[in-house]
């Protein structure tokens, strides 16, 4: 029995953060192994990045008011990573010489950064909802 | 790397992604011609990486290699575990997720015909 938050459009939701959280994992590792010294600072929110994904994608799979936790924890995280580190990018571009997943608000991924969080908190709030009314199926 | 087969590739991927997304948008669920379809250029994507990599070996020496075969890695495993995903849902969202693998598979066979091309 799958959780109510993988399935329906969470299903679709899910595959999104696998997609990003395996393209980020990878790359973070790749960068970390490779060229940690040119940008630490850099470097490490991308790791820090790559784990909140990872975190969200396996806890939206899961059932049970701790998954839901969870999820609802890494995705609000997720969110505030990527306001500041956008934010942050803008007015000291100097911190990061190299881009991380979250700079310029998620530019390099077509804003998905940006919007996959809102969406994911959506989710969340439409699941959990959906639950309180009784109903049975999900969208 | 066979770059006309890339990009076919590229181009089988968005087709997987279009027919995915238009049965998604009329309420379909993931049918068995989408599943053959899948299959088929699955087959060819595991062609293209073998060969891709023999080419690497012999003459991909300007090709960063741990990349390159990461992103075939990647790009071979994406339809098997998008249409395993896809069809344990039984809604049109099982053809949401057929369409993002089909998008990712295009898009990583372009970053793979960029990397090998400037590398080799």
């Amino acid at each position: 029995m799958p959780s109510r938050t993988s399935s329906g459009f969470g299903r679709l939701l899910v595959a999104v953060y696998a997609v990003f959280a395996v393209s980020a994992s990878a790359r973070a590792g790749y960068q970390l192994a490779t060229d940690f010294s040119s940008a630490p600072l850099a470097y490490l929110l991308s790791a820090v990045a790559a784990l909140v994904y990872v975190l969200a994608t396996v806890a939206l799979t899961r059932s049970g008011e701790r998954g839901r936790w969870v999820a609802t924890a890494a995705i609000t995280f997720e969110l505030v990573g990527v306001l500041v580190v956008g934010a942050v990018s803008f007015a000291v571009p100097e911190a990061f010489p190299q881009p991380t997943v979250w700079s310029h608000f998620g530019e390099g991924y077509g804003y998905v950064p940006l919007v996959l969080p809102l969406v994911g908190l959506w989710w969340m709030r439409h699941t959990r909802r959906s639950e309180w009314s009784g109903s049975t199926t999900s969208a | 790397m066979l770059t006309p087969l890339a990009y076919a590739l590229v181009a089988a991927g968005l087709v997987i992604a279009v027919w995915a997304g238009v049965a998604a948008a009329r309420d379909r669920r993931v049918s068995g011609a989408q599943l053959l379809t899948a299959a088929v250029v699955e087959v060819v994507l595991v062609v293209q990486a073998v060969i891709a990599m023999v080419l690497l070996a012999r003459d991909g020496d300007g090709v960063e290699p741990v990349t390159f075969i990461g992103y075939w890695l990647t790009a071979v495993l994406l339809l098997p575990v998008g249409a395993f995903w896809a069809i344990g849902e039984r809604s049109r969202w099982g053809n949401g997720v057929l369409a993002l693998s089909g998008l990712v598979v295009a898009v990583l066979l372009l970053r793979l015909v960029q990397l090998w091309t400037a590398g080799a």
